[in-house]
């Protein structure tokens, strides 16, 4: 063992938060502590070690430690790696656009929809494309729901439809057409490569084109997907991990109402 | 028989199989005089036709539309290729070649007697069988010389989008201890109604299958499987819209498992049921005769549907599965039944009940190759927890003596694989196999508890949706959303249009030649 495991030496720096400079936490206030692990192309041997060690000082850690490593296959070598982060961050100028309602639970959203809009919103969902994962758009839209948080297909006042997975923007745009829908919901899960730039940003155009981008709300949702990406390609909001129906349905019965009232 | 350890009423599970039967049959009573663009393009290949034309189609696609658009694809292409073979004395694929190039026109010609055009076949259908039944007897000779790793197979994913990388990939989990290599196809290959051709180097979150992909791929484990002592088995999907035509480029390229299940495509991928059943028939035949274990998808109706509610629609659909297989010829041995580790992880005892449906299904289908598929719903993105669960999963797995254990990986819902989750689920597997192996002849369950309940109450629960299927039949079964709380209807969904039904001149000697044959 090496490098500061059960070390009594004094540890030598401010260990007071400040939260214009402030780094990763381990268990000291500032101690920086980072653990990650990668694989460098190359054989084992204290050559790989070094490289590894090299490689952490580069991306700005102190006291580099290499604590596991394993040739996963000639010429591949696995690294599980410790180090002391030397960057900080200003967390006070931080500004991060988020949705902006106030989360209400499925009857909250029911009776919010009946006193306010006096009929059924009508939400249309599907992973487009060539997105073949269904996980994403079942756990906002089926009945059952997800971790404890019921579906749309449950609320009272929604009719919801969910058209499943590898739906074309085209086909999901005739069906929002012919069903009046009030909000889109598209879901992508697969991201390599960025094709779900590709797929979000075509329905976009597409619904310009058709002159309905105004009409209805549409949202994306998806494990990489944040509210500031979904803003930037043109959508009203986005959803990303750890949301759920509800911070869907509150959105959308908000947005639905604040729309009415401006005409 | 052997004994239970759960106390199953093995009556019940023979009633449960006779209505599978039943359902089966009704199935394929419609199968039988059906045919699609799927299976004769298969037919084609069969002929010994590949390549593509100058415009990158698939010479296969071709000649089935060209029949098609001529609306005569129900007299089969058998019976057109080889009236072609006699009048014009060229090979199956010089009249592909002659089809493409706008110079042969296949149904103008003067039509031979029928005994004739069966006799002009015959060579070239003798070569196609004895080209798969080498392939079969390489695979066996690795069997027979440097052996296989214990069950369960150790089963891990490929995915990179290039074959190349693929390979390197694969070798390494090869060393690390994987016994069959899946490379996932790239993201929207199942509705393709071609199969691409050439080694290819691009796809999202997966690989296009193509024959040559294939090829480069069986050689790189043949290889690193002599120098592991150990035969790495290669799976693929032969599923979506050309189900047969993968599965007779995996008999050609000597594929060893095969992702094969139409109740699979229609439920996920919106394939028509029709079109999606004749084409199973078919690529189960040639699975069967080529030796490949099929994998179906039962466990992904846990996805959709609650992994403890729906837990008897898993071993509904298995069951039916089974019968379909029986009636295509393919050993029970061969079958990879699908099933699930997929309750929430919040759930009290919930191990108790993962155990309990491992173990039934273990009992109830005691020679298949069973495919036991890890956690995917309930991995959140927290790797160390994720991880933990998978270990839960290969307890099981080694427990209840699973065919196949389809490693989960720590980093699932994140990416697709890296060479080090790969090593770290390899390794977290390994540990537990060995750690646990015999723990399954040790430890038997209470008569009365949680275990020995819960088997009975998903069986009874089985037996009665069977019961219910097999009135309604299973094509207005899936319309009413039976399985995966998915509705399907008979004449929606991808496909129907390449199903046309047999006409009188149609022709298929490889179901009879193949079906249950060695």
């Amino acid at each position: 063992m090496s490098g500061g495991l059960y070390s009594m030496a004094a540890k030598d720096f401010d260990k007071t938060l400040d939260l214009t400079k402030i780094k990763p936490y381990g268990d000291t206030m500032n101690d920086g502590k980072v653990q990650l692990s990668f694989t460098l192309p190359v054989t084992v041997g204290a050559e790989a070690i070094e490289a590894a060690k090299q490689l952490l000082k580069k991306m700005g850690f102190d006291n580099p430690l290499v604590v596991y490593y394993r040739e996963l296959t000639p010429g591949y070598t696995f690294f599980n790696c410790y180090g002391n982060c030397t960057h900080t961050v200003d967390f006070t100028s931080i500004y991060v656009p988020k949705v902006e309602s106030t989360v209400m639970d499925m009857h909250q959203v029911d009776d919010y929809i009946r006193e306010h809009i006096g009929r059924k919103l009508v939400i249309i969902g599907a992973s487009t494309g060539t997105d073949a994962h269904t996980v994403g758009i079942d756990a906002i839209m089926n009945m059952k729901g997800y971790a404890g948080h019921y579906g749309l297909e449950r609320y009272e006042m929604i009719d919801a439809y969910n058209l499943g997975s590898q739906v074309p923007n085209e086909e999901f745009l005739a069906k929002a057409i012919e069903l009046h829908a009030d909000a889109l919901l598209v879901s992508q899960t697969v991201t390599q490569k960025d094709v779900h730039i590709k797929n979000l940003t075509e329905l976009v155009e597409l619904m310009e084109a058709e002159g309905l981008r105004d009409k209805m709300l549409l949202i994306c949702g998806g494990a990489r997907i944040s509210h500031e990406l979904a803003k930037e390609l043109g959508y009203d909001a986005g959803f990303g991990m750890n949301t759920y129906a509800d911070d869907v349905a509150s959105f959308v019965a908000e947005e639905v109402v604040k729309r009415m009232n401006k005409k | 028989m052997m004994q239970s350890k759960l106390g199953l009423d093995f009556k019940k599970v023979e009633h449960a199989r006779s209505l599978a039967r039943n359902i089966a049959e009704n199935v394929q009573s419609f199968v039988d005089s059906y045919t699609t663009v799927a299976v004769e393009r298969t037919l084609c290949r069969l002929m010994g036709i590949d390549n593509v034309d100058d415009n990158q189609v698939p010479l296969p696609n071709v000649v089935v539309e060209e029949l098609k658009g001529k609306g005569v694809l129900n007299q089969g292409v058998l019976f057109y290729l080889g009236n072609a073979m006699i009048q014009t004395g060229l090979s199956p694929q010089q009249i592909a070649e002659g089809v493409a190039a706008g110079k042969i026109n296949l149904v103008q010609m003067e039509i031979a007697d029928k005994k004739r055009i069966e006799e002009v076949l015959q060579p070239v259908i003798n070569d196609s069988l004895k080209k798969i039944r080498t392939r079969r007897e390489r695979r066996n000779e690795y069997l027979r010389t440097i052996g296989e790793g214990p069950k369960p197979y150790i089963y891990v994913i490929v995915a990179t989008g290039n074959i190349y990388e693929d390979v390197v990939q694969a070798e390494a989990a090869a060393r690390q201890g994987a016994d069959i290599i899946a490379v996932i196809r790239t993201t929207g290959q199942s509705l393709l109604d071609y199969v691409p051709y050439g080694a290819t180097t691009e796809g999202f979150g997966g690989t296009f299958a193509t024959q040559e992909n294939f090829r480069i791929m069986r050689a790189a484990l043949d290889k690193v499987g002599e120098e592991v002592g150990r035969y790495i088995r290669l799976c693929n999907y032969c599923s979506g819209l050309c189900m047969p035509e993968i599965a007779i480029m995996g008999a050609f390229e000597g594929l060893d498992v095969m992702l094969n299940d139409a109740l699979y495509g229609i439920l996920f991928r919106d394939i028509n049921m029709q079109r999606t059943l004749v084409d199973q028939y078919f690529s189960r035949i040639i699975n069967g005769f080529a030796g490949v274990i099929i994998n179906t998808g039962e466990d992904n109706y846990l996805t959709t549907a609650d992994a403890v509610e729906a837990a008897h629609t898993v071993l509904a659909s298995d069951i039916i599965n089974e019968q379909l297989a029986l009636l295509a010829g393919l050993p029970e041995e061969q079958m990879g039944l699908g099933h699930a580790f997929e309750m929430d992880p919040a759930l009290e005892n919930g191990f108790l009940y993962e155990l309990a449906q491992a173990q039934m299904t273990r009992e109830i289908f005691p020679k298949a190759t069973l495919k036991y598929m890890p956690p995917t719903k309930f991995m959140t993105g927290n790797i160390f927890r994720g991880h933990i669960q998978d270990a839960l999963f290969n307890m099981i797995g080694i427990w209840t003596h699973q065919g196949i254990q389809l490693l989960g990986m720590p980093t699932e819902a994140i990416h697709t694989p890296f060479m080090s989750d790969r090593y770290l689920s390899i390794e977290n597997a390994k540990y537990i196999f060995s750690d646990m192996k015999n723990i399954g002849d040790e430890v038997e369950f209470k008569e009365g508890g949680i275990i020995r309940k819960r088997a009975a109450l998903v069986l009874d629960n089985a037996v009665d949706l069977l019961g219910k299927i097999n009135s309604e039949g299973l094509f207005n079964a899936l319309e009413k959303g039976i399985f995966g709380d998915v509705k399907r209807p008979k004449n929606g969904g991808k496909g129907l249009e390449g199903v046309t039904q047999k006409g009188e001149n149609y022709m298929n000697p490889f179901i009879n030649l193949m079906k249950g044959a060695k």
